[in-house]
């Protein structure tokens, strides 16, 4: 990018482009090869990253389990229209409270942790929640996956509303649009800069008489809140779930993506998610051998371009 | 009764690689601060090339040149990626990097090996019973436990008694005064990562003799480890031979009562664990906290 990057008026350009492009995606999506669903996806993903970042770039702690809650997410929209009741929303509504309820009683385990014991904890607790779900079979479909639910038609008073993949699109973009003005907010009310301040140092902030742990568990919870109704969308985008959404390697691939976008910046995951679901997308369909190359970008992003690209392109304008 | 000895012993033999892959999780851990999520690849290697070399070296030469080759590979890897890690403080790199290592090494060995499982073979008299009763208890599983037994020994005596050992350890402790005192530790964390790959490796080539070959065992077995480590205590080996066997222990006797359990029980009782005493069971306190 130029140097004029950093100045408001640029800014406010970039973003709105960028709303105007997510709002008209369903209209060029397919004439730039991708499809509605794949729209929804990186949506779904991007939610996914941006509510991580609030605790991994934001707040400096390293979560690779997230995973976890984005399944709880999935599982408790799932199994709501599957055992509970027929409606989109109150899937959503308890998908979410879920996954956030188990990250916000999980959080004390992992708050006062740093660095790699954070990453640590945070990846085995995750895999508990992928072993409930192989071994409850009856409840959860065990390796299968849980299928047997649909969306249902959005009720707006007397008027039905049908969810085909287009309409849902818009839902999910609601949802998202939602989840970015909390997080906004979140980010620039007094808790926010705690958090950033934990993340630049944590010692001296707790020298101030801050309780940062549990600055660390709120944005823990907040993080899994979010996440969480991404998973919830991701279900009722697929009609489906599995346990892979719970996997370690969803977890690695959200890390993955947000570092490959800028771990510092606001819009950065959703960058990196747009990049990375699509090249794997492609690169799915082009070749068996697709891990590998997930892999090799792991290894030359890291070594090669450690502070992802907005990351890059802010250095570039701050050096010009 | 002899069915609660069956699955303990099961569990035995599971904590035993759960305790190899955590040793050598936990040495490369407490040197280099890094979490390497490759280590699952490393036993996958070792594991594969054991079972192509058995046919020209036999089942014991492939024993020990496996996972040595394994070590090799491990040492490159290092010396040509992660060493470059080592100069940047967060350790998110090094998992991304090991991550996506572990990414290609399984997709590789699918390749090369095929996705379809490949039964290991053992020396047919190792494959007999010990006793009549006691069926489950075979000379390789015996020999499983001897072989394990004897490396963590060399481990403990090779740290405790030579000068690498002893750099090592201090190391773990303060590595910046080390490299004052005009140790080389790139050459230390370098050979200190390659036995770390070798243990994986054995664990690999081990449990390929009951398990089977398939291209994502690793997977399986290294998040047990990581609990194993974080049961043990961060920065503890002793620690890590300790939380590998007494989560596999567990594991196998929950097989007998609830076998749907048997492995959520690991995450339970590392959560429990870390509720009660956070360092986990034999770790230092305020080592990474």
């Amino acid at each position: 990018m130029t140097p004029a990057a950093a100045s408001p008026l640029r800014r406010y350009g970039i973003l709105a482009a960028l709303w105007l492009a997510l709002i008209t995606l369903p209209w060029w999506i397919n004439r730039v090869g991708g499809y509605s669903a794949l729209g929804s996806k990186i949506l779904i993903y991007g939610l996914a990253t941006m509510g991580l970042n609030i605790l991994f770039g934001f707040t400096g702690g390293l979560s690779f389990g997230q995973a976890a809650y984005f399944g709880v997410g999935a599982y408790g929209a799932g199994m709501t229209l599957k055992y509970l009741a027929p409606s989109t929303p109150l899937a959503i509504l308890i998908g979410t409270l879920a996954g956030g309820l188990a990250a916000a009683i999980l959080g004390p385990l992992v708050m006062r942790r740093r660095g790699i014991y954070f990453a640590m904890i945070t990846i085995a607790i995750g895999q508990l929640f992928y072993f409930i779900a192989v071994r409850w079979d009856n409840v959860t479909g065990g390796e299968d996956g849980l299928a047997g639910f649909e969306r249902q038609p959005l009720h707006l008073g007397s008027y039905t509303l049908p969810l085909d993949q287009t309409r849902f699109y818009f839902l999910v973009l609601l949802c998202f649009t939602v989840a970015v003005i909390l997080m906004r907010g979140l980010l620039r009310s007094p808790l926010g800069h705690t958090w950033v301040a934990i993340r630049e140092n944590r010692r001296r902030v707790e020298f101030l008489g801050v309780r940062t742990d549990l600055y660390v568990w709120a944005s823990f919870a907040a993080a899994g809140l979010i996440t969480a109704l991404a998973g919830t969308l991701n279900a009722l985008l697929f009609n489906f779930t599995s346990p892979q959404d719970l996997h370690w390697i969803l977890s690695g691939d959200f890390v993955m993506m947000i570092v490959l976008g800028g771990m510092r910046n606001f819009w950065g995951p959703l960058l990196g998610t747009a990049i990375f679901v699509v090249a794997q997308d492609y690169l799915s369909s082009i070749t068996t051998n697709w891990m590998s190359f997930i892999g090799l970008i792991f290894i030359v992003i890291v070594l090669a371009f450690p502070k992802g690209l907005l990351g890059m392109a802010e250095r570039g304008a701050r050096a010009a | 009764m002899q069915l609660l000895f069956f699955n303990a012993f099961n569990g035995l033999l599971q904590g035993v690689f759960y305790a190899l892959m955590a040793l050598g999780l936990a040495l490369i851990l407490s040197l280099s601060s890094v979490i390497n999520m490759a280590h699952g690849g490393f036993l996958v290697i070792g594991a594969y090339l054991a079972f192509t070399l058995t046919p020209y070296l036999g089942f014991w030469g492939a024993l020990i040149v496996g996972p040595l080759l394994g070590a090799l590979i491990g040492l490159v890897v290092e010396q040509t990626m992660i060493r470059r890690l080592y100069k940047r403080p967060d350790p998110l790199y090094s998992l991304l990097l090991t991550f996506g290592l572990a990414l290609i090494i399984q997709d590789l060995a699918r390749t090369i090996w095929g996705a379809q499982g490949l039964p290991a073979s053992v020396p047919e008299v190792l494959n007999q019973p010990l006793s009549t009763t006691y069926f489950f208890i075979t000379g390789y599983r015996m020999v499983i436990i001897a072989i394990t037994a004897t490396v963590a020994i060399g481990l403990y005596l090779l740290l405790r008694f030579t000068l690498v050992g002893v750099r090592i350890r201090a190391g773990t402790r303060d590595l910046e005064s080390v490299a004052a005192l005009g140790v080389n530790i790139y050459k230390l964390r370098a050979l200190n990562f390659a036995v770390g790959c070798f243990f994986a490796g054995l664990a690999g080539v081990l449990a390929s003799g009951i398990l089977g070959l398939t291209p994502p065992m690793g997977d399986s077995l290294l998040m047990p480890s990581f609990v194993a480590v974080i049961v043990g205590g961060v920065g503890s080996l002793g620690g890590a031979v300790l939380g590998g066997l007494l989560i596999g222990v567990a594991a196998g006797i929950t097989t007998t009562y609830y076998p749907a359990a048997s492995e959520a029980v690991i995450y339970f009782i590392m959560l429990v664990v870390l509720v009660i005493r956070p360092r986990g069971l034999m770790g230092k306190e305020s080592i990474f906290e």
